[in-house]
Order: C-alpha cells, then sequence, then structure tokens
C-alpha cells in the first residue's frame, strides 16, 4: 500500500495554491473562465437530461458508440466540402449517427444479434473507417485525432466570435452560441415529447397500443443525440459520453420520479462543470477530463453514501424519495 | 471433453471452407485495387522483415480476440470490451510512473490492474445500486478514462511520447517479447476454454442453473474478466485500445452467424479472427498510408458483412429467399383452391374449368401445369388433375377445419375466421390437421355450411358425397 502510494507521489502534480485555482479563474482570467463555465453547462444540462432517457431504455452505452461513429462523417464531410465550419462537420456528424444507428437496428432485426453486440460491431467498424480515412488523406485532413480524443475546453474562449455581445463580456465565442442553439433546441424537444419518451420507454407496446410510433421516438431520440454528440465533441470529445451519464447516475441516488431525477441531474451537471473547471485550473490537465472526473467522485460519494445508508438500515435510497 | 470440433450436421466442414476461402479472395480481389502484385508476392513470400516480425503476433490476437468475444456475445457482455478498452489508460500511467520507463512489462502489468480493476468496481455497482449493466459500464469507462487522461498529463515531463502507441497502436513495431507475450495470452485462452468449456456453457446460457449445479460461477466470470482483460492488454501495442473492441466483437459476431452451438463458434470465431487478422496485414502492408489497427478492424468489418448476407442458414439472403418461396407456394395454393371452389359450385360434375370464372391467369396455370397440379385441355380450357384435386382439398379442408375451430373453441363469431384462416391454411401441417379433427370430432361441415373435405377425397368421391 505505501509503495503504491509512493508509485502515485511520482505524479507532478501541481501545488495547490488556492489563490490561483479559486480565486483567479474568477477574477485575473474571468472573461476565459465565463465561457468556458457557460459552454460545460450548455452541454452538460441537455446532455445530462438525455442521459437519463438513455439508462431508462438500457442504451447508455449509445452516447460512447456515437461519439466513435461520427467520425467517418466528419471526414468525408470534410473531404466532400473542403470546409471545417460548423454546417458541414454537424451535417456530416449527424449522417453518420443516424446510419450508426440504422445499422444497429439493421443487424438487431435481421440476424440473432442483440443490440450489445449490433452496437460493438458497429461503432468499432466506423471508428475503423474513421481513422483508415484520416491515415489516408492525413495531408488533406486538418483533423486533430487528440482533439477528437479529448476535447479542448479550453480553447472556446479563444474560438471565433459571433456577431452576437454580451453585455461587459464583449463578443460571444461562436461555440457558445451553437452549444446555446442546441441546448435549447434538445431541451424544447425533450420537454415536448417527455410524455412520449417516458411511456415507450416503459412500455413499447402500450405505447403503440395508444397510437405513439415507438420506433419514430427512438430514431428521433438517436438523431438529438447525434447532434448534442457533434456539438460536444470539439469542447469535451469522447468524454461526452460522461457528461450523458454520470450526473444521471448520480442522480437516481436520491430520486425515483422523472421531474426530480431531471432536476437534480441538471444540478449535477452544473456542480460538476464548476469543480471540473477548478480542478482542471490546479491540475492543468484538459478540463473535459477534468469534469468527468469531478463528476466521478460526485458519483463516488453518493454511492458511497447510499452503501452506508443501507447499512444502517435506511430504506429506499440516500433521500428516501420513494 | 468428448465434443466435437467440426461440424458434421447440416453443413459440411468443406462448406465452410469454402465459404471463408471466398471471403479471402473477395478481400484479397478488392485489396489488388490498391496493392500492386509485386506487394502481394512479397507479402505471400514472407520477404518483408515487417510482416515476418508482426505477422504472427497478429494472427494470435485475432485468434484470441475471436474466441473470448464469443464468449462475451453469448453472455450479451460484449460492450464490456469497451470498457476494458477504456479502463486500461490510467494503468498505462500507473505502470509507468511504477518503473519511470516505458518498459513494456510494467506498463502491461499496470494495464491489467486497472481492467481488472474496472470489471471488479462494475460488478460492486450493479451490486450495490439500482443501475442497470449499461449505466455502470458507462460510468466505469468514463471515470476510468478520465482518470487515464489527467495521469498522463500530470507524467514528468517528456514522458508522453511513446505512450501514443497504446492509444493507436503499432503493428509493425512489434517485437519478439511482444509476440511471445500475445502467444502465451492466446495459449491460456485455448488452455482455460478447452478445460472450462462446459463451465463457460453453462455460464452463458444458464447461469442460476449453473449455480445450483455447484458450478464456481463466480470463479468462472472472473477467470473470463481476466482473460479478456488480458487479451485486451496484450493487443493494444499493435492495434490500439480503442479498435481492440472492435476485433473482440466482430469476429465472435460473424460466428455466430453461422452456427448455434457454442464449440463450433468458437473455432470458427478463432478462424475468421486469424483470417481478418492475415487481411488486414497484408492490406496495410501492401497499401500507402493504411495503418494496422483500423485495416484489420474494417476487413473483419467487411467479413461480418458478407456474412450478414449471405451466412447459409442465417442470412439475410437466405431469409429473403425462403419468404419468397412461401410467398410463391401461398399464391399457388389460394389458385388451387378458387378451382376447387368452382367445382364444387358445380357439385363435382367434372374437373375442367375455364381462367375467367376462376379469376385465375394463364401465368398461373403454367406454373401449376409445371408442377402437375392442371393440365391444359382443348380450346383454352384447363383441368385439375388427381393430383392437384388431392392438393386443393387439402388447402379448402384445412382452411374450414381452421374456421371451424375458432367458432366452436375459441369463441370467435361466425363471420371474423375466414381472414384468420386465410393465412393459417398454408401453415397447418398434417399432425396439425389429425389433431384438430381429434379435438373436433371429425366433423362433416364448416361454420358456414359447407362440407369439410377429407384426406385422400377425389372428384369421384366427392361428387357421391356431395349433394
Amino acid at each position: 500500500m505505501n509503495e503504491m502510494i509512493a508509485v502515485m507521489a511520482r505524479l507532478e502534480v501541481p501545488w495547490f495554491d488556492a489563490e490561483e485555482v479559486l480565486i483567479a479563474p474568477w477574477t485575473r482570467y474571468a472573461d476565459a473562465t465565463v465561457w468556458m463555465v457557460l459552454m460545460a453547462v450548455l452541454l452538460g444540462v441537455p446532455c445530462a437530461l438525455l442521459g437519463n432517457y438513455l439508462m431508462l431504455r438500457r442504451m447508455a452505452l449509445a452516447g460512447d458508440a456515437i461519439s466513435h461513429s461520427v467520425l467517418p462523417g466528419l471526414v468525408i464531410s470534410y473531404l466532400i466540402f473542403r470546409d471545417l465550419g460548423t454546417l458541414p462537420m454537424m451535417g456530416g456528424a449527424m449522417v453518420a449517427g443516424l446510419v450508426t444507428t440504422v445499422l444497429i437496428e439493421f443487424i438487431t432485426g435481421r440476424s440473432r444479434l442483440k443490440t450489445d453486440a449490433a452496437m460493438g460491431i458497429t461503432y468499432t467498424t466506423l471508428f475503423a473507417l474513421g481513422m483508415f480515412l484520416v491515415n489516408r488523406y492525413a495531408g488533406r485532413v486538418h483533423l486533430d485525432a487528440d482533439c477528437v480524443l479529448f476535447g479542448e475546453l479550453e480553447y472556446v474562449p479563444l474560438a471565433e466570435p459571433s456577431g452576437l455581445r454580451a453585455g461587459g463580456l464583449g463578443p460571444v465565442p461562436m461555440p457558445v452560441v451553437v452549444a446555446a442553439a442546441m441546448a435549447v433546441g434538445t431541451l424544447g424537444l425533450l420537454a415536448v415529447f417527455s410524455r412520449w419518451l417516458l411511456v415507450t420507454s416503459f412500455d413499447a407496446g402500450f405505447a403503440r397500443s395508444v397510437g405513439i410510433r415507438a420506433g419514430a421516438v427512438h430514431y428521433g431520440l438517436m438523431a438529438v443525440l447525434s447532434v448534442v454528440v457533434v456539438t460536444a465533441l470539439e469542447s469535451v470529445g469522447l468524454l461526452v459520453a460522461a457528461l450523458l451519464v454520470l450526473p444521471g447516475a448520480t442522480a437516481q441516488f436520491f430520486a425515483r420520479r422523472m421531474g426530480r431525477l431531471h432536476g437534480l441531474a441538471a444540478v449535477f451537471a452544473v456542480t460538476a462543470s464548476l469543480a471540473g473547471i477548478h480542478l482542471g485550473a490546479w491540475l492543468n490537465c484538459p478540463s473535459a477530463a477534468a469534469i468527468a472526473l469531478a463528476g466521478g467522485v460526485q458519483f463516488g460519494v453518493a454511492w458511497g453514501v447510499s452503501v452506508w445508508m443501507r447499512g444502517r438500515g435506511v430504506e429506499g435510497g440516500v433521500g428516501g424519495a420513494g | 471433453m468428448g465434443w466435437r470440433v467440426l461440424p458434421r450436421e447440416g453443413l459440411s466442414v468443406w462448406r465452410w471452407v469454402g465459404w471463408l476461402a471466398g471471403l479471402m479472395g473477395v478481400m484479397l480481389l478488392s485489396g489488388c485495387g490498391v496493392v500492386s502484385g509485386e506487394r502481394a508476392v512479397d507479402f505471400v513470400m514472407l520477404r518483408d522483415g515487417h510482416v515476418r516480425a508482426a505477422l504472427p503476433g497478429v494472427v494470435l490476437l485475432g485468434l484470441n480476440c475471436g474466441l473470448l468475444g464469443t464468449l462475451l456475445i453469448a453472455r450479451r457482455l460484449t460492450m464490456l470490451g469497451d470498457t476494458l478498452s477504456h479502463a486500461v489508460l490510467p494503468g498505462i500511467a500507473a505502470g509507468f510512473l511504477w518503473t519511470m520507463t516505458k518498459h513494456p512489462g510494467a506498463l502491461l502489468i499496470g494495464a491489467l490492474v486497472t481492467g481488472v480493476l474496472s470489471s471488479l468496481v462494475t460488478g460492486w455497482i450493479l451490486g450495490s445500486t439500482r443501475l442497470k449493466a449499461d449505466a455502470a459500464q458507462s460510468v466505469v469507462l468514463t471515470v476510468f478514462f478520465a482518470a487515464g487522461i489527467v495521469m498522463i498529463k500530470l507524467l514528468p515531463d517528456g514522458s508522453k511520447a511513446g505512450l501514443d502507441r497504446f492509444l493507436y497502436g503499432q503493428a509493425a513495431a512489434l517485437d519478439a517479447g511482444e509476440t511471445v507475450l500475445l502467444a502465451v495470452a492466446a495459449a491460456l485462452s485455448v488452455v482455460v476454454i478447452w478445460w472450462g468449456y462446459r463451465g463457460f456453457l453453462v455460464l452463458a446460457f444458464d447461469p442460476g442453473y449453473g449455480r445450483a449445479a455447484g458450478l464456481p460461477v463466480k470463479g468462472l466470470h472472473l477467470l473470463q474478466m481476466f482473460l479478456t482483460t488480458l487479451a485486451v492488454v496484450v493487443s493494444m501495442q499493435a492495434v490500439g485500445v480503442i479498435l481492440v473492441a472492435g476485433l473482440l466483437v466482430i469476429p465472435g459476431a460473424t460466428a455466430w452467424l453461422f452456427s448455434a452451438r457454442l464449440h463450433r463458434v468458437l473455432v470458427l470465431a478463432a478462424l475468421l479472427g486469424m483470417a481478418a487478422a492475415v487481411m488486414g496485414t497484408f492490406l496495410s502492408f501492401a497499401g500507402d498510408g493504411m495503418a494496422m489497427g483500423p485495416t484489420l478492424v474494417l476487413c473483419a468489418g467487411v467479413m461480418f458483412g458478407g456474412a450478414f448476407l449471405l451466412s447459409p442458414r442465417y442470412g439475410m439472403a437466405r431469409r429473403m429467399v425462403s419468404v419468397m418461396r412461401h410467398g410463391r407456394r401461398v399464391r399457388r395454393e389460394d389458385g388451387l383452391k378458387a378451382v376447387y371452389r368452382v367445382l364444387e359450385g358445380r357439385g363435382f360434375s367434372g374437373a375442367g374449368f375455364g381462367l375467367e370464372e376462376c379469376g385465375q391467369s394463364e401465368g398461373m396455370m403454367r406454373s401449376l401445369e409445371r408442377r402437375g397440379m392442371v393440365r391444359a385441355v382443348a380450346a383454352g380450357g384447363w383441368e385439375l388433375t388427381e393430383s392437384g384435386f388431392g392438393e386443393a382439398a387439402r388447402v379448402v379442408r384445412n382452411h374450414r377445419l381452421w374456421e371451424l375451430y375458432l367458432t366452436r373453441r375459441a369463441g370467435f363469431a361466425e363471420d371474423h375466421v375466414h381472414d384468420a384462416a386465410e393465412e393459417m391454411e398454408h401453415l397447418l401441417a398434417e399432425e396439425n390437421i389429425e389433431h384438430l379433427m381429434g379435438v373436433l370430432g371429425h366433423p362433416e361441415r364448416d361454420p358456414h355450411g359447407r362440407r369439410i373435405p377429407r384426406s385422400g377425397d377425389t372428384i369421384e368421391t366427392s361428387a357421391a358425397r356431395h349433394e
């Protein structure tokens, strides 16, 4: 045990300077931090709510799968349009996301394989196709593989400004505008279709009998998921899976009703974003990874508390919410 | 172990071998688009040092991943490969910290430790929370992956460069030690699966029974997790962590499209894994700018696509053909039934009929004629043959018996049974009919008062009983 600690101590953890880690981001670097936090929240909250529905449908891994399989969509779209702008990238990724969904459904519907296997086949093959294309046309594609993997939330404040201005904060960076549009669209769609989503998640047969088309709802959810994943890709990379799952997984220790689950998940998404950005400032590591780590710590604490409470005979989860 | 390795019934060994050879051929041909003949010869003769170094390791990797993936798919744990391949990242960083060198042994041990740890943590989450398997795996995957990224960032300066190799893989750089490691892992898998075949079979299909029968289910599960982690860890240097997940699932899934017997699927998945390895190595050697990992997985993906469409037993083409055949048979039987109704209307006074009165087409008659059901008589008229009449009587009997069954036994109204009987008349087999006859007490007439034909009816006996 001591030896393990000694090994881990070799990590070059920067000195924890409270002034630098906790205060400076909001004073000296405030104009950068505001945009990073805003971006993290604008991505994190819609992801958290979407993730609740994914977990309800036992499709939590779909986020990870789609975040891998949009890669060929990005590359092909670039090869066609020669443009790394928002629209072609979004379009390419959305098509790739839908192709992934259709392929998974196609394989499960027309063979003996189950969803997990179909998912595994589809996303790995598509990711391989993407890597293959990047390799083969490396000279002509300026896609940074590391950026796709880990994302670069730090670059959000440096991104090209949009035409919008926000009071004393100066021009709003373009990615924030895109993320805000995505957040409004996603939250709006979830609000409008929440009943349909719930019914089809719990009882597809009943949904059909009252005239809700479960298939259409499924494809709609996947289309929204692809858009969300693509919006998040540049800033948080493959760690979008963390934004999707961790807040909801933490919230379910305290809530059983969907409304409360959504509320708590959103709160946890915000707290993980804030904690993550400070953690990133301290460790000088990619903020996306720090946010995921903070979300993981939140989950771990909630889990520990729930196990401890159960040990003391408290039924029904930590909050006692039935 | 008394189980047969190669398939005996249904599909012959040669058909399998032929299938594999065909797949390889198609891939070779498609490879020739990118590859010059000279390079191909170089590859086959093993003239290139890189190929000689990479090929044995990659083939062993394909074998190992094929076997273990088959077991994962049987237990619906496929995405575990995904979780493992992300969860080894912090282990790689920890392994580096341990020795402060990029010694592969230390990195592999570190990766093995966090890989096993991740499957243990997944198990704990499943056991003590309400989260389902997919959510638990996602949580573990993302947290471990994030921890790995942060740890790599915090490694002492100048040490990050070589770690890329684990993310993206570099098969051409496999050295002898790594090949030996791949061989050891593959041999371990083969031995353990051979030795514990029955255990894994029970674990995959009925773990509850296994527990009741005193099988060490938990131990077997841990053993399987350990082997899978080991496979991921030793493979990641060759193909990179993310694509290992593909090699774990695709050959196994392809093999499951050929057979439903675990031992056959295991053997076939191992063969397919090796075939994908050879093809992938070949293409990445022969083509320019084709990295090994993606090429391997793409080859496996093409194989899966081929099997998905053309597998002799469970392929899509096979399914479409049988649906089409059934459709044609239904149309033929409906044609015969229409003729029977016309003859019945005339009291079975003769077997001749005209096309218009039955609403049938010339083409339908030709199709029935080829099967000896009808024959042409003078002046555009047709008549049923003896076997045609028997077949028509059989379909009509099925229809009317089913209508009777629905009204008498299932409480359907008389005017609601026709459509159901239209479907069932084509599906009922002789045993079902005998059973129905017994249940209904050998009835004479259907709910609408029409006579139910008997088996062995000819036009003469029908005419005699018709009044």
